[in-house]
């Protein structure tokens, strides 16, 4: 299971003259640090733009997830589960329908190869699974926290900001999480919605390597342990909420 | 801060007091009732709570109405019309009524692609499943290191698509990939996995299922840990083994989560595109094409794009994840009532 991901580290140190040679090093014994040297002077700008595409992504996706979240879970509007019921729909879309759809209207409103736009679609992947979290985890706060909040005088969105948002810290983390990963790593929106951009994030930086017609792999795969990277980390930081996150989108019990 | 902490502590403090009153009120007037002057004369304290609700809700209903509605029905749209690029930047194009599916329907991709699909869908899904549920028990054994492990595990699914995809066409290049090596070892010759045609489709679903291995290890596993351990231990009394156990108690007390995983692994598998377009581009020829690369091709991958053909596949192709996705919200239901 954890061997291609071996693989990928082990090819990134490899000389691009031990790159073809038989039988392959198992491990970089000659190490070179070629591949990141080419890193840095290609795909720093792709990194930050992804950085920064991820970064808006999560924002706009709280802000839109975690008040709907609340009106599904306490507020209960009549209709709720209509809602719900294209929430989830929503999810199932597959990602060439949104971006022929979203191509065809950003030429309209002039996004077409902004970062804004890219944002926009980006966060279609990420909303919905939020306002399920949100939904399935504020369901779990006891109504008497609220009543309490109300007997002291707090209104609706002050009840909302001061008492339920803290205590949903974790499905804040978990939404936040998987919104960054997810507009990290996507390609099809990128490749289609910012083909034109001047700034592309770091999923096209790599695929205009693997284009490339003399290949160099050793450099390829050093860009795919970068862009790698934030996923290791909040690996590391949110187990747990990365299991949380999969099992509340999935099964609800 | 300090705000955050006075809810919270005027919560506690005055929340066994409150409890009787919130009770009370929670049938009508949920929200409306901390502010009884507001509504109070107009408007009843309940349609006031639901004015409430529905403000919360607004922002994420509007969003869904700009950006999954207007997509998809631009998407309907362009499928219907004759576009060319001049056609679709200054609009104009003309209706052909359903010229575009038929042209999709008589074009020869159309078939393998679908077979395509179909195979790379299926067999994706019960493979990594059944890989998934083996890792999921192996590590529910509680052994030293078994979290670590359990945690690097999730790493496939986590990388980036494009990322795992690359690492994979490397991995399998014919001349100097590291599993043509290990085949060399054991006196296989050398295949060309991500060039012929009929290898290609299956490097993408080996590809593919590696992804896939993770979501499954860790919903199954979220399964097991609701089964009651006293059941084993009844099992274990009257002499079961362990592949018993996991045939009579595991696999059945597993079908709820199981058809949930294996449901959701329908509907993401079906749309999957990045693996095999960084792969193999859907070829060589058509031999790893499916509907969701074919629809890719047209609308974004020639010269000048056929919006209309492109935009025609992906219809049907929501139409087979339309379908996957009310069987799954109906044993979501029967899962909940039950």
């Amino acid at each position: 299971m954890l061997f291609p991901v071996y693989w990928m580290v082990n090819v990134s140190f490899t000389r691009t003259q031990d790159m073809r040679r038989t039988p392959p090093a198992l491990f970089p014994l000659h190490g070179t640090l070629d591949g990141y040297r080419a890193v840095l002077r290609d795909q720093l700008p792709y990194l930050g733009t992804s950085l920064l595409i991820g970064v808006a992504t999560v924002a706009l996706t709280l802000v839109l997830a975690a008040p709907a979240g609340y009106a599904l879970a306490k507020l209960r509007p009549r209709g709720g589960g209509v809602l719900n019921f294209a929430l989830l729909v929503a999810q199932m879309i597959p990602g060439i329908i949104m971006a022929i759809g979203f191509y065809a209207a950003f030429i309209k409103l002039g996004v077409l190869n902004t970062i804004p736009g890219l944002v926009l679609a980006d966060s279609t992947i990420a909303v919905p699974f939020g306002v399920l979290i949100y939904t399935a985890f504020m369901s779990g706060i006891p109504d008497e926290l609220m009543a309490a909040a109300r007997v002291d005088g707090a209104s609706t969105w002050r009840t909302f900001v001061s008492v339920v948002l803290p205590v949903s810290r974790n499905a804040t983390v978990t939404v936040s999480l998987f919104a960054f990963l997810w507009a990290w790593s996507d390609f099809i929106f990128a490749s289609t919605l910012a083909s034109g951009s001047k700034l592309q994030p770091i999923t096209m930086g790599i695929y205009r390597y693997i284009g490339n017609n003399n290949q160099e792999w050793g450099s390829i795969m050093a860009t795919a342990v970068v862009a790698s990277v934030p996923a290791a980390v909040l690996l590391v930081l949110a187990q747990r909420y990365v299991a949380a996150g999969v099992t509340a989108g999935a099964v609800k019990d | 801060m300090r705000t955050l902490e006075q809810g919270g502590g005027a919560g506690s403090r005055q929340g066994a007091g409150a409890q009787p009153s919130g009770r009370a009120s929670q049938d009508g007037t949920r929200s409306g009732g901390s502010r009884p002057r507001a509504g109070g004369r107009r408007r009843s304290p309940a349609s006031v709570s639901q004015l409430t609700a529905w403000a919360f809700a607004a922002p994420v209903v509007v969003y869904l109405v700009a950006f999954y509605a207007v997509p998809l029905y631009r998407n309907f749209d362009l499928s219907l019309r004759d576009y060319t690029v001049r056609s679709f930047v200054q609009g104009g194009a003309q209706f052909n009524d359903f010229a575009n599916y038929v042209k999709v329907f008589q074009d020869p991709t159309f078939w393998p692609a679908l077979g395509h699909t179909l195979v790379f869908t299926f067999v994706s899904i019960g493979v990594q499943f059944a890989l998934g549920m083996a890792l999921a028990v192996f590590f529910f054994q509680n052994f030293k290191l078994s979290t670590t492990l359990r945690a690097l595990f999730l790493v496939p699914w986590l990388l980036p698509l494009i990322v795992s995809a690359s690492t994979w066409a490397w991995m399998l290049n014919s001349d100097s990939g590291v599993v043509n090596y290990a085949l060399s070892l054991v006196g296989v010759s050398p295949v060309n996995w991500l060039t012929s045609p009929q290898w290609a489709l299956v490097s993408v679903i080996v590809a593919n299922i590696w992804i896939g291995i993770p979501f499954n290890l860790v919903i199954v596993y979220s399964g097991l840990q609701s089964i009651p351990g006293d059941i084993y231990e009844a099992a274990s009394l009257d002499g079961a083994g362990a592949w018993q156990k996991f045939w009579r108690i595991t696999f059945p007390l597993l079908r709820p989560v199981s058809a949930i995983t294996l449901l959701l692994g329908l509907v993401y598998t079906l749309k999957v595109f990045d693996i095999i377009w960084i792969m193999t581009r859907g070829g060589p020829g058509d031999s790893s094409q499916t509907f969701a690369t074919w629809s890719y091709q047209e609308s974004f991958g020639n010269v000048l794009p056929r919006f209309g053909t492109g935009s025609a596949i992906s219809t049907l192709l929501i139409l087979m994840a339309l379908v996957a996705g009310l069987v799954y919200i109906r044993a979501q239901h029967r899962q909940e009532n039950s």
